[in-house]
Order: structure tokens, then sequence, then C-alpha cells
């Protein structure tokens, strides 16, 4: 596989066909992941960042979903594949961890029961061999005493505990793509540190390719090698993380970034939101479609209004910025305006 | 766990005495509240020509001036120990159980529903397999394709299911299959299991479809929702997300979750179906508990009208009682907390 990317996503379409119009949720997405790395993948609530896993991991109901574009895994095409190539695909080679483990996992059976059930899917294996397997993962995820935990019920463990139980009924068949939604977010500040400790090391340990998707610029600090924004189902800036804390080009962005709590800058309250709601994805603003929230819309000359801008390379090599402004005026705004106002913060 | 089997028994023997006592009051009342006294009620076991002195002496014989707590704590020491009735001219005896004594067939009223309890099960059980299987099933099928032409048609007739009595459904059935095709029994006879099994599927066959018909349509109504509603949850991603063949996902974790909510409404139609299938019961002249009922109210007899709802309420709340272990079976957070 020389010069093919490990995870390749082309142009992807996502679409739900409802009594109020078309919801274009993701709408021409392409990024490329290689195993051993992560991507982040930020946006608000309704920027499209699920619907895009769930497209991966072809969860999409097409009675109800229109997808579109290519998905290539490993040598793959997977949104023109039949269901039950995906099928097999899916729990194995790639799989995911999801938000809320307490609502994720069926109340009615054990912990174990649940794990054993994702390993005997793909491995024909007695119930005996899947269950050391169980028992040997819910080790590995950190879980004490893992040979009677695998007998209890999710509501029996603490949040931390089945978030952990989650990861491993994820990893039990050692996935070369794990996609991890949110995976942080329902629990307490303390664990989702060693929860984000975890998931590193595993995947360092896996070689395994990551996409974390989150609204938490922390989690992708932690994490991400590539971030992608999106908003309003596009991506509208693509770079190494380092870039995008150090030298982000959106505006959008740039209202991520200050609407961050730091807890190494005095005045943790003056977090400054952005104005304005997420856009409607049925009904997107004419131009770009962050034009109506952007405080910098009147420098391009009335074209935010009317010209969707095109996903263009920046000044570095690798970084893509979907904005009308030139990028030295970008650069210089950073500079100049933002940058300094996020660290009098 | 053992805590909560004995709490569960401790509410339901409670319930049991409430309800008990609530029935005997509106049986104790209701004649009252119409004008009757205990001479009144008393002239119904004597016979017309009685003169109002024997009337009164009877009336006092059977506890008729007593207050309500009394008649009831002798009612329901009948049930433990049996009773006594002192007509003046003799006693008659109704050995416990006695859950009441009709003082008009001068019969004990607890073998009546021995007699009868056969018929009702059967035609309870039957039904109730017949209605879980089709019921169930179709709300399944409907839910994973909704909206198509199946998922139509089966709500199109579960709707005339919910909504036609069985006192037109059953005469038509009767019309159609028994007199018109001739493939089923015409009502009006019952074949004990035990006696003759075929002869006995024979009989109840129709009796078993049309209260299943109802029955059915109000399942598979419930099973849709259900189903929906688990469909749409996050555990049913993440074990579609896990590989699962659809089918696994929808039937031991769609299916199974959408179940449980359905156990508390069986167990209440079942218990509820126990106590007399009334209309069924009268509409093929099936000897059970309902048509007991029915009979018994015709010709006023007022101590097999409350043997018999006595009955009723116990199968009910014996039936919430299993409902209430079953669930500690079913639901895992039941068991702990």
């Amino acid at each position: 596989m020389t010069g093919e990317p490990f995870l390749e996503v082309k142009d992807l379409k996502i679409s739900f066909p409802t009594d109020d119009g078309l919801v274009k949720s993701v709408d021409g997405l392409s990024f490329r992941l290689e195993r051993g790395k992560t991507l982040g993948i930020v946006g608000e609530s309704g920027s499209g960042k699920s619907v895009t896993s769930l497209g991966i991991l072809g969860l999409h109901n097409k009675r109800n979903a229109d997808v579109s574009g290519e998905i290539w895994l490993d040598g793959e095409e997977l949104v023109s594949a039949g269901p039950d190539t995906v099928r097999a695909l899916r729990g194995n080679k790639m799989a995911m961890i999801f938000q809320d483990p307490l609502s994720a996992m069926h109340p009615f059976y054990t912990v174990g029961h649940q794990i054993i059930e994702a390993y005997r899917v793909h491995h024909k294996v007695s119930k005996k061999v899947a269950r050391k397997h169980a028992v040997d993962m819910l080790g590995r995820v950190g879980i004490p005493q893992p040979d009677r935990r695998v007998d209890d019920y999710p509501h029996q463990f603490s949040g931390g505990m089945r978030q952990r139980a989650m990861i491993a009924m994820a990893l039990v068949n050692d996935p070369q793509l794990l996609i991890a939604d949110e995976p942080t977010t329902a629990l307490d500040v303390t664990v989702q540190a060693q929860i984000l400790d975890l998931m590193h090391k595993l995947q360092e340990e896996f070689n395994s390719a990551l996409i974390v998707i989150t609204h938490d610029l922390g989690v992708v600090a932690e994490l991400a090698d590539d971030v992608l924004v999106m908003y309003g189902g596009r991506c509208i800036e693509y770079a190494s993380a380092r870039t995008i804390f150090e030298r982000p080009e959106h505006p959008y962005t740039w209202g991520l970034l200050g609407s961050m709590p730091r807890i190494d800058r005095p005045n943790l309250d003056r977090l400054v939101p952005i104005p304005g709601l997420p856009p409607s994805l049925i009904n997107l603003p004419s131009g770009c479609a962050f034009h109506p929230r952007c405080a910098y819309e009147p420098r391009t000359g009335g074209l935010g209004k009317s010209l969707s801008p095109e996903l263009s390379p920046a000044a570095e090599p690798g970084h893509l910025v979907r904005c009308h402004m030139p990028t030295s005026e970008r650069q210089r705004i950073w500079r100049e305006d933002v940058k300094p106002k996020l660290e009098a913060q | 766990m053992i805590t909560y089997i004995i709490r569960r028994l401790l509410a339901a023997f409670v319930l049991l005495f409430i309800v008990s006592a609530a029935v005997f009051a509106i049986f104790y009342l209701v004649p009252r509240l119409v004008g009757a006294t205990p001479e009144t009620l008393a002239t119904r076991y004597v016979g017309r020509a009685a003169t109002p002195e024997t009337v009164s002496l009877i009336a006092h014989k059977l506890g008729f001036y007593d207050p309500f707590w009394v008649q009831y704590a002798r009612w329901v020491k009948g049930i433990f120990l049996g009773a006594e009735f002192d007509y003046g001219n003799g006693t008659d005896h109704c050995p416990a159980p006695c859950f009441g004594y009709s003082f008009i067939t001068r019969q004990p009223v607890w073998p009546d529903l021995l007699d009868r309890l056969p018929v009702t099960l059967s035609l309870a059980v039957g039904a109730a397999t017949l209605w879980v299987f089709f019921g169930v099933s179709t709300g399944v099928l409907s839910a994973l394709r909704r909206g198509s032409f199946l998922d139509r048609a089966a709500m199109g007739v579960s709707l005339a299911g919910v909504s036609l009595p069985i006192f037109f459904t059953g005469l038509i059935g009767l019309l159609v299959f028994s007199y018109g095709l001739g493939l089923t029994a015409s009502g009006g006879s019952y074949t004990p299991f035990t006696e003759d099994p075929g002869e006995w599927a024979y009989n109840l066959l129709l009796p078993w479809v049309v209260l299943a018909f109802q029955f059915s349509a109000q399942y598979a109504r419930l099973t849709r929702a259900g189903m929906l509603e688990t469909l749409g949850e996050d555990y049913v991603r993440t074990a579609r997300a896990k590989g699962l063949p659809e089918s696994a996902v929808n039937v031991r974790h769609g299916l199974r979750a959408a179940l449980t909510p359905l156990l508390t409404i069986f167990g209440l139609d079942f218990g509820l179906l126990l106590g007399g299938a009334v209309l069924t019961e009268q509409v093929f002249s099936l000897p059970g508990l309902g048509k007991y009922a029915v009979d018994a109210i015709t010709n006023n007899d007022l101590p097999k009208v409350l043997g018999v709802t006595m009955m009723a309420a116990l199968f009910v709340v014996v039936a919430n009682l299993v409902v209430d272990l079953l669930y500690a079976v079913v639901d895992p957070r039941v068991r702990i907390s």
C-alpha cells in the first residue's frame, strides 16, 4: 500500500429527507488518516460530526439517509459496498466508542455478555474462550478484579468504569480504526483525564487510527495529530493540531478557542461566546455559512453574503481554510487582534 | 432479591385484604342503597308465604342485622374454617374454603367456581398463546417496516380489532365459520382437556380466535410502539456498531427491551381474563366463570356474584404479583435496588 492512506474519505455527503426539507448534515467532506495517527473532528452540536462517524461505520439507515461519496478503508470502498461487507468490518476492523456509556450499553445484559457478544460475532470461538478474552480486555482497560466485574450489569459500574468497559468492548476485536464520539463528555473531569490517557496508551499499543469527535478543544489538544473543524456540515479548517492552536486562520476556530476555558490563564469567567446560533442544515445561510456570525464579514466586500468560499490552502502546507479573506490578512488579524485578546483573557 | 420477594408478597397480601373488604363493602352497601333492609334480603330465602316474624328471625340468624365488619369477618372466617347457616329449621354446612353460600340453590359457591374455572382457564390460555404470538410478531414486523404496505395493513386491521366488540366479531365468526363453512363448533359445548384433547380444542377454537383477535390487535399496536422506541435507543445502535446481524440487533437487543413493559400489561390482561371472559363466554355459551357471573346476576344471587368477583380480584392480584416477581428476572435493575 504505497502512498495509499489507511482511511480516506472523499467528498462524503450525508443528507436526510424530512417533511421540512432536505437536511444536509454532511456536505462534501474529505480527509485522510494514517495508522497510528489521531484526527480530531471539532464543531458545535449539529455541525455533522457524529453523522460523519456513523456514516463511516455505515450505521445510517438507507431508508432515511442518502449517503454519497467515497470512504476507503485499507483499500476497500465502503459507501458502495454491500451491507454484509460493511457489517463484517464493523466492530471488527473499525469500531466505535459512544458518548454516554449508560445508554449505549444494554441495561439487561451483563458487561461480559456484551463484550463476549461483540467478540463472537467476528470470531468463531466457544463462549468460554470469548469470556477469557473479555476478562483479559477488561483488565487491560484498567478495571480491577475483571474476572468478577465481568458478570456485573452496566448499572453496577461507575461512569468512568462504564466508559472503560465500553472501550474494552470496542477494542475486543483489535480494530485498526477506532472512532470515539465524545468519549469523555458524560464523565467527571478527573475521570476524563484517565480515559484520555487510556485511549492514548491503547492507540499506541494497537497502532490503530483514531478519530476523536468532540466539541472540547481540550480533548483535541490532548490526543489529536490533525484537527478538522466542521461548521454547517462542512470542513472549514483543517490543519495539524499545533497549527490549529498556534496559528488558526478561520474566524470560527478563533471563536472556538475564545470559548474554551483555560486553567493556565487568569480570569476564567471571561469566556468569549460565539454570537448567534448554529445554522439550520435545511436552509444554510447564503454565501459563507458562517457569515451571519462572523465579525470580519464586512472585510469581504459583500462576498461573504453571496458566495460560498472554497476550502483552499493557507500559508503552511496541509493547512486548509474555507474563508474569503486572504491568508495574509487572516494571519495579521490573528497576530494583532485575536491572539492578544485570548492571552489577556 | 429475597427482601424484594418478601416485600412483594406482603404488598400482595395487604392488597388482597383491601380488595376483598372493598368488594364485600360494595355488596353490603349497594342493596341497602336501593332500599333493601335485612328483612327484604331474608325474604328471598324463606319464600313469600313466611310471616314477618319468621323473616326477621331468619334475617337475624343469617346475621343480616350485624354491622358491616362483623359480617365481613364472618365471611373471611368462612374461607378458612367453613361456615354454618342456620335456617331455623335445620343447619346448612358450607365447608372451608367457603366463598359464600347461595341461599337460593342452597349450595356452596366454591365447588361451582372450581367447576367453572377449567373452562375459563382453557379459554384464557389458548387465546393468550395466540394473541401473544400473533400480536407481538405483527407488531415487530410493522415496526421494522414502518410506513410500508404491510405496516399500514396490519395497523388498519388492528384498529378494527381494537374497536369491534366481541359480541360482533363472535357472532360474525359463528355465522361464517360454524354455520356457513362448518369448520368450527357452534358453541355451547365444552369437553375437558383430560377427556378428549381434540374435542376440547375443536370446541374452543373459534372462541380462542375471536378473543385473541381483539387482544392481538392491541398487542400489535403496543409492540410496534415499544419497538419503535427501543430501536431508537443508543444501545441498539451499539449492537449494530458491534457488527451484529440485523436479526440479532432487532430481536436480542430491540425486542428484548420492548417486551418488558408488555409483560405488565399481559399480566393484568391475563389475570382479568381468568376472572371470566364475560362476553366471549356469553356469546359462545361456554360454562366458564364469566357466564356463571352473568347467570348469578340475572338470578339476583348475591353470594354467587360476590364469590366470583372475589375470585376475579384474587386472580388480578396474583397475576400482578407474578408480574412483579418476573420483572426481577427480566430486568436486572429491579433485582438490585
